[in-house]
């Protein structure tokens, strides 16, 4: 594809904005993906329905062919072996009963986490396949709590909600048609206070949801005042704010208090009111229900039927509130969740991508421009932080970068230069195709990176960066991380290359020693040389670097000088300079000013030819030969390489400086 | 209806509700169960609950009300049954049974909601109360505890000894032991009717109890494991979610999307199978039950016919008590189940309670003596005075360390790693108390002082500028809490961090995210010093940072140093070379001992380790800036090795401008 065409491969997979389904039809769709599962469950809690109203009405019978009187002889009328008879039914009842129960509550639990199964990998690919554009907006805490708690209520909509709200659908009917068909004054009687119960506990639940996200809420609150206190402790302990603290602690805790406690008056006054309710209607249908005996209408073993019919309803009629509750709190969490899942990366491999055939590793930036999106697709305004990003992030359209021209031909080292938000890391971004240009186009050896496979893209180019991440593992894991396949024998080249092998070799577990979380700290320098590491062994083309350190002592700043060295050997390399040495070093630098690349050359050319490098130089390089003239007298070395920088006379020092030696 | 209650979120799955950061997910809170009954938990727990004691009667008798309402019930039933069937009494006679017996149900039910209204209502009060006030008292000791107790203990730990325990030990005191006591009554109860009712059928139908509890035991012992493996697997499924987020930038530039994919799945199946294993245990529990209370039924009514037909048994009374009894039966099992799920809790809750009493008996080893006495206006002379320190026992940091410090001084401390400069700066603070000798202000010893207001003569910047959540001018009053707005505007102006907050889009009511992650490092120093300087010490104590900023910003914060240090005694832990530089002395450490002090210029001349230190710096410099820079690399080597880890680095004594 030539320059002059540019097509835009990203066009292809913009969001389709089709309407979905609602979330909690979504939802129901996914636990009948387990379609031979449902079935089962369904079948069960059915079989288990039907059962566990069936106990009652043998009991009824064993009584009343058992037990029951005859009002001419004033004696019962059964046999023992009548009785005998009903209670082999009964256990026999009992024992399928049993089946079927633990078959619905097992296959309940079984569809319930198959469907958070899936929706947790759903979840974890799509995050670590969405563009940056993504992450820079999205919130960790907040992508956590909806791959975690939501993913949880969806779980327990599922098993609780889904499920359960048909068994007591079951239950209800055929404890309906069960009375209705015994007697029907008693069972119209007995079956009013069924919709009663089930309407007050709805309502009561829909009021504690509302009590209890407030409770969360302060709950989280407390949390972070109590984590910010114990955090910042010597801050605390320093401004002797112990007291204003607690009073900070106190209010919250105070809310929460008032607030959990309301939670306990609404409970404590409406849930014994359910209760009571149905110990009424209990004593209704006892008193109605002996009425009809004593017309003949009714027997004594029906009557204790429809009384244990109705223990039995009690709980389920109850919690059809809890079941609403559930279904209400999986909308939101659903809705949450595929915000995730639904959410299109404006990064995607147009089909038929190629992988990147083998080459020398030149890269070129074609009058490419470059802007964030005003909103990634998919990423709800919930996600976006109130205020200002981490980065001060220009608004969504104004270009970042202008029409940049760059050729880096093999084994170059293009540096890039200027201030904070000048769009040296948006270069570099697009590279790898982190982020997709606005306009022009990336190259390397002559193919637009849309063109390519991510893969075989990503796998050309190693970056290492500042913020320096090592994952939970091993330091040997942590260094095959973009190889896991590479034999210990290369991942020791790779850490004696980045002159971290003998620093390795000291700990106690050598390679097996375990960082990240919960392992052993390394300090920055000793992380930036693993990172080194791992991405020789990658062996790219390209390299991407930021050489920055913080302040680290000579000797590890000489270590990951030697290292950076290795590493850059061979290959076109972008990076983001700090130092004076990578600069002189560079085959070009680019100086960055808003977006534009305001100069380029060498270092000595660029010295020459003054302006912004020039100022750059004389603010933040130079400082770095200055300083070290013993003699440079008062004053720091910024400040003292800003007041006298006049052309020539710094790199003059610098010779002198070097002539002792 | 837990698991949307208090109990449920406020353990590490509330972390995510503050949509911070910090949220935890590995497994260290590790699962811990502790003795159903330890006698030294429940003493100390014994003033919370006698505090409260009023209210827990009123809950107890209300428990005990509705308990018993509850399980006359069924005998009212069963009476009523039997005078309905009692074919020698008259119908009017039996229409009152009748009548009576559902007057008494219905009255039953409106006293069974009052006790439980009053039983609900003063334990939530009692749990409430409980909870509040634990959490205070937690909060306030914590904040009373020294530094050393934080050296010692990761934030994340005691944190959940703030949160999730205290949480469990409010529900060991009011569900926990309520419920426990409410089913053990209501046991008690329906033993106590049955035998009232027939002696023998009582005999019959408990006979399968013994049955379930041993059941039920076995059950535990499995179960117990199920959940704690649960509860493990499912926060590795988290933490690797979060691990993956967190790197999502390393793992896509190293093309690890489908090995990680592997690896999650196979969590995340761990995940589901164990849950599954768990669940077929919970699954288990209701059939079982069910399947004894049909063998109690069966067995009841099989007794009762024999007897009728026996002749040893009024027909009549047969029905009644078949009514009772299967009543009856359907009502036991549970609070015996219940029991047996709560014992798992118990032993939760004791552990929990356990872990927040051992916060809550840590002695705070920095208290004000009695004869404390406040510091009047001080001028500034610090003095130490044959000082050691040791932090673990045996192992000295600092021996007979002596430095008298003049009003206004700047001291700059450097030397490498363990060096023992931190421990200077912590004692001045008294972040710690020293072993030996004494540090004296202005002439009185610092344990003689009142912490706080030694405090307020004295100002602490750290390294690692912490800021609280709040907005900007919230967090430059902490320094001073009545510290006007006009102070705190020129405060920021003084160190030169007015026009970025005024960049901000409130300016300083802008509300900044957790610790300040919306500025950069840069940004939270300057208002880290504009903290201090709103505070007014008249000794400050400076622990440099070392990160990386910008070039305009590592300006200002070398300009806003002099105005932080002007006219103050200072005591700076310096990386800087500026900040060296313009030190009155520079105290060179080494190994718990002053090796040097004097001013720049002094120890230059005098030749010695921070003479040495320098020139090499200078010369790594020089090499640094060679053209042919090849042949150097041996001589850079052996310069760097010598120089080892000195504090100073390269980049540091470079003016900090990288």
């Amino acid at each position: 594809m030539s320059a002059a065409a540019p097509v835009r491969p990203t066009a292809a997979p913009r969001p389709r904005r089709r309407r979905r389904a609602p979330t909690l039809l979504r939802l129901a769709g996914r636990a009948f993906r387990y379609r031979g599962l449902m079935g089962a469950a369904a079948f069960s809690l059915a079989a288990s329905g039907v059962l566990v109203l069936i106990g009652p009405r043998i009991v009824g019978i064993a009584i009343d062919t058992g037990l029951a009187i005859d009002d001419e002889q004033g004696v019962a009328r059964g046999t023992v072996t009548s009785v005998g008879i009903a209670c082999v039914f009964l256990l026999a009842a009992a024992v399928v009963r049993g089946a079927s129960m633990f078959g619905q509550t097992y296959l309940g639990e079984r569809i319930s986490q198959s469907v958070a199964y899936d929706l947790r990998n759903e979840i974890y690919d799509r995050l670590q396949r969405l563009s940056f554009a993504y992450h820079d907006q999205a919130q960790i805490g907040d992508v956590m709590s909806r791959a975690t708690q939501d993913v949880e209520g969806v779980r327990f909509f599922v098993s609780m909600g889904l499920l359960r709200s048909a068994y007591v659908a079951v239950l209800l009917a055929v404890a309906a048609a069960l009375m209705l068909t015994t007697n029907v004054r008693l069972a119209l009687v007995a079956l009013a206070f069924v919709p009663l119960v089930a309407a007050q506990s709805i309502l009561v639940s829909m009021r504690l949801r509302l009590v209890w996200l407030h409770v969360q809420q302060l709950q989280g609150l407390l949390g972070v005042v109590l984590q910010e206190n114990l955090s910042g402790q010597r801050v605390v302990k320093a401004f002797a704010r112990e007291r204003h603290e607690q009073g900070k602690f106190d209010a919250v805790a105070k809310e929460l208090y008032d607030e959990s406690f309301r939670t306990s008056k609404i409970q404590a006054f409406n849930e014994p009111a359910l209760l009571s309710l149905w110990l009424v209607s209990l004593a209704v249908v006892f008193w109605v229900g002996g009425q009809e005996i004593l017309s003949d209408r009714l027997t004594e073993g029906q009557l204790i039927e429809f009384l244990l019919y109705l223990t039995l309803l009690q709980v389920p009629v109850r919690s059809v509130g809890f079941i609403v509750m559930m279904a209400s709190r999986a909308r939101s969490a659903g809705e949450r969740i595929f915000e995730i899942i639904d959410a299109q990366s404006p990064v995607t491999e147009r089909p038929g991508a190629r992988a990147l055939r083998a080459g020398p590793g030149e890269v070129r930036f074609e009058q490419v421009s470059f802007h964030y999106e005003e909103l990634p697709p998919g990423v709800a305004p919930a996600l976006l932080r109130p205020g200002g990003a981490t980065r001060p992030r220009p608004a969504g359209g104004r270009p970042v970068l202008r029409e940049i021209d760059i050729v880096a031909r093999p084994g170059e080292i293009v540096a890039l230069l200027g201030p904070t938000g000048s769009g040296k890391s948006s270069i570099v971004n697009l590279i790898p195709r982190f982020y997709d240009v606005s306009e022009g186009r990336v190259t390397i050896d002559g193919e637009d990176v849309r063109e390519l496979t991510l893969d075989s893209l990503r796998e050309a180019i190693g970056i290492v960066q500042q913020d320096l991440f090592l994952f939970a593992a091993t330091i040997r894991e942590n260094i095959a991380y973009g190889r896991p396949e590479a034999t210990d024998e290369e991942v020791r080249a790779a850490a004696r290359a980045a002159h971290i092998h003998d620093f390795i070799e000291g700990l106690p577990d050598g390679y097996d020693t375990w960082v990240g979380e919960r392992g052993a700290t390394l300090s920055g320098g000793q992380r930036q040389r693993v990172a080194i590491a791992r991405t020789l062994l990658l062996d790219p083309r390209v390299l991407v670097l930021d050489d920055s350190t913080s302040s680290v002592d000579m000797r590890t700043e000489f270590e990951i000088q030697e290292a950076l060295q290795e590493l850059m050997r061979n290959r076109t390399t972008f990076v983001i300079a700090q130092r004076l040495r990578t600069v002189r070093q560079a085959d070009q630098i680019l100086v960055l000013n808003e977006g534009e690349i305001v100069q380029r050359g060498r270092h000595e050319q660029l010295l020459a030819e003054g302006g912004f490098y020039r100022q750059i130089y004389d603010l933040e390089l130079r400082a770095q030969e200055e300083a070290a003239l013993p003699d440079a007298g008062a004053g720091n070395g910024a400040s003292a390489g800003a007041a006298n920088g006049s052309g020539t006379a710094a790199p003059g020092g610098r010779q002198q400086a070097s002539e002792p030696r | 209806m837990a698991y949307w209650g208090g109990g449920g979120a406020a353990g590490w799955s509330g972390d995510w509700m503050r949509g911070g950061r910090s949220g935890r997910t590995d497994g260290w809170d590790y699962e811990e169960l502790g003795k159903v009954y330890d006698p030294s938990v429940l003493k100390r727990l014994w003033p919370y609950i006698a505090s409260l004691r009023w209210q827990a009667l009123v809950a107890l008798s209300g428990m005990l009300v509705y308990s018993a309402t509850s399980y006359v019930q069924p005998f009212i039933m069963g009476i009523a049954v039997e005078r309905l069937a009692d074919t020698a009494l008259t119908l009017t006679e039996r229409r009152e049974a009748v009548t009576v017996a559902g007057l008494l149900l219905v009255a039953l039910a409106v006293i069974s909601w009052f006790a439980q209204w009053a039983q609900r209502l003063l334990t939530g009060y009692i749990g409430q109360q409980l909870l509040f006030r634990l959490r205070r008292e937690l909060f306030a000791h914590l904040n009373k505890l020294s530094l050393s107790f934080y050296d010692r203990q990761e934030v994340g730990r005691v944190m959940s000894r703030a949160t999730s325990d205290v949480v469990v030990m409010q529900e060991l005191m009011t569900s926990g032991f309520l419920n426990v006591l409410a089913d053990l009554f209501g046991l008690a109860l329906i033993v106590f009717f049955l035998f009232a009712l027939d002696p023998m059928l009582a005999v019959v139908s408990l006979s399968v109890i013994p049955v379930l509890l041993v059941l039920m035991a076995i059950w535990q012992r499995h179960a117990a494991q199920a959940f704690i493996r649960v509860r493990q697997a499912i926060a590795v499924v988290n933490s690797s979610i979060n691990e993956n987020v967190s790197g999502v930038r390393v793992v896509q530039s190293l093309g690890r999307e489908e090995h990680n994919l592997d690896e999650f799945n196979r969590l995340n199946e761990r995940n589901r199978d164990l849950n599954l294993r768990a669940g077929k245990l919970q699954a288990a529990v209701m059939p079982l039950v069910e399947l004894l209370s049909a063998v109690a039924t069966a067995l009841v009514l099989v007794v009762i016919a024999m007897r009728v037909f026996g002749g040893s048994m009024e027909p009549a009374h047969a029905l009644g008590h078949a009514t009772a009894f299967t009543l009856y039966i359907q009502r036991f099992f549970n609070p015996v189940r219940d029991i047996v799920l709560q014992y798992t809790q118990l032993q939760r809750a004791m552990a929990g309670a356990h872990r927040v009493f051992e916060v809550l008996d840590t002695e705070p080893e920095i208290v004000d003596a009695p004869d404390a006495v406040d510091l009047p206006d001080v001028e500034g002379r610090v003095d130490f005075q044959g000082v050691g320190f040791e932090y673990v026992e045996g192992v000295p940091v600092l021996e007979d360390f002596e430095l008298h410090v003049e009003p206004g001084e700047t001291i700059a401390f450097v030397g490498h790693t363990g060096a023992g400069k931190t421990t200077v700066t912590a004692l001045v603070s008294r972040s710690y108390d020293v072993r030996k000798g004494s540090i004296t202000i202005d002439g009185v010893d610092l344990r003689r002082i009142r912490r706080e207001s030694l405090r307020r003569r004295m100002a602490v910047v750290l390294q690692e500028p912490f800021l609280f959540s709040g907005t900007v001018a919230d967090n430059i009053r902490y320094g001073r809490l009545d510290a006007s707005e006009e102070e705190i505007r020129r405060a920021a102006e003084a160190v030169g961090a007015a026009p970025f907050i005024e960049r901000l889009p409130e300016g300083y009511e802008t509300e900044l995210h957790e610790r300040g992650q919306n500025l950069s490092v840069g940004q939270r120093q300057l208002i880290a010093f504009a903290r201090a300087v709103v505070a007014e010490p008249r000794i400050l104590v400076l622990d440099e940072a070392t990160a990386n900023v910008d070039t305009q910003t590592e300006r200002t914060i070398q300009q806003a140093l002099q105005v932080l240090l002007a006219g103050r005694t200072s005591f700076v832990i310096a990386h800087r070379l500026s900040t060296i530089r313009h030190a009155d002395r520079i105290v060179v450490m080494d190994e718990g001992e002053i090796a040097e002090i004097g001013s720049h210029e002094e120890l230059l001349e005098r030749g010695g380790v921070y003479a040495d230190l320098y020139r090499m710096t200078y010369e790594r410099h020089a090499g640094d800036v060679d053209e042919d820079g090849v042949d150097d690399e041996e001589g850079d080597r052996a310069l760097a090795e010598r120089s080892s880890d000195w504090g100073l680095g390269a980049a540091v004594l470079g003016g900090g401008g990288s």
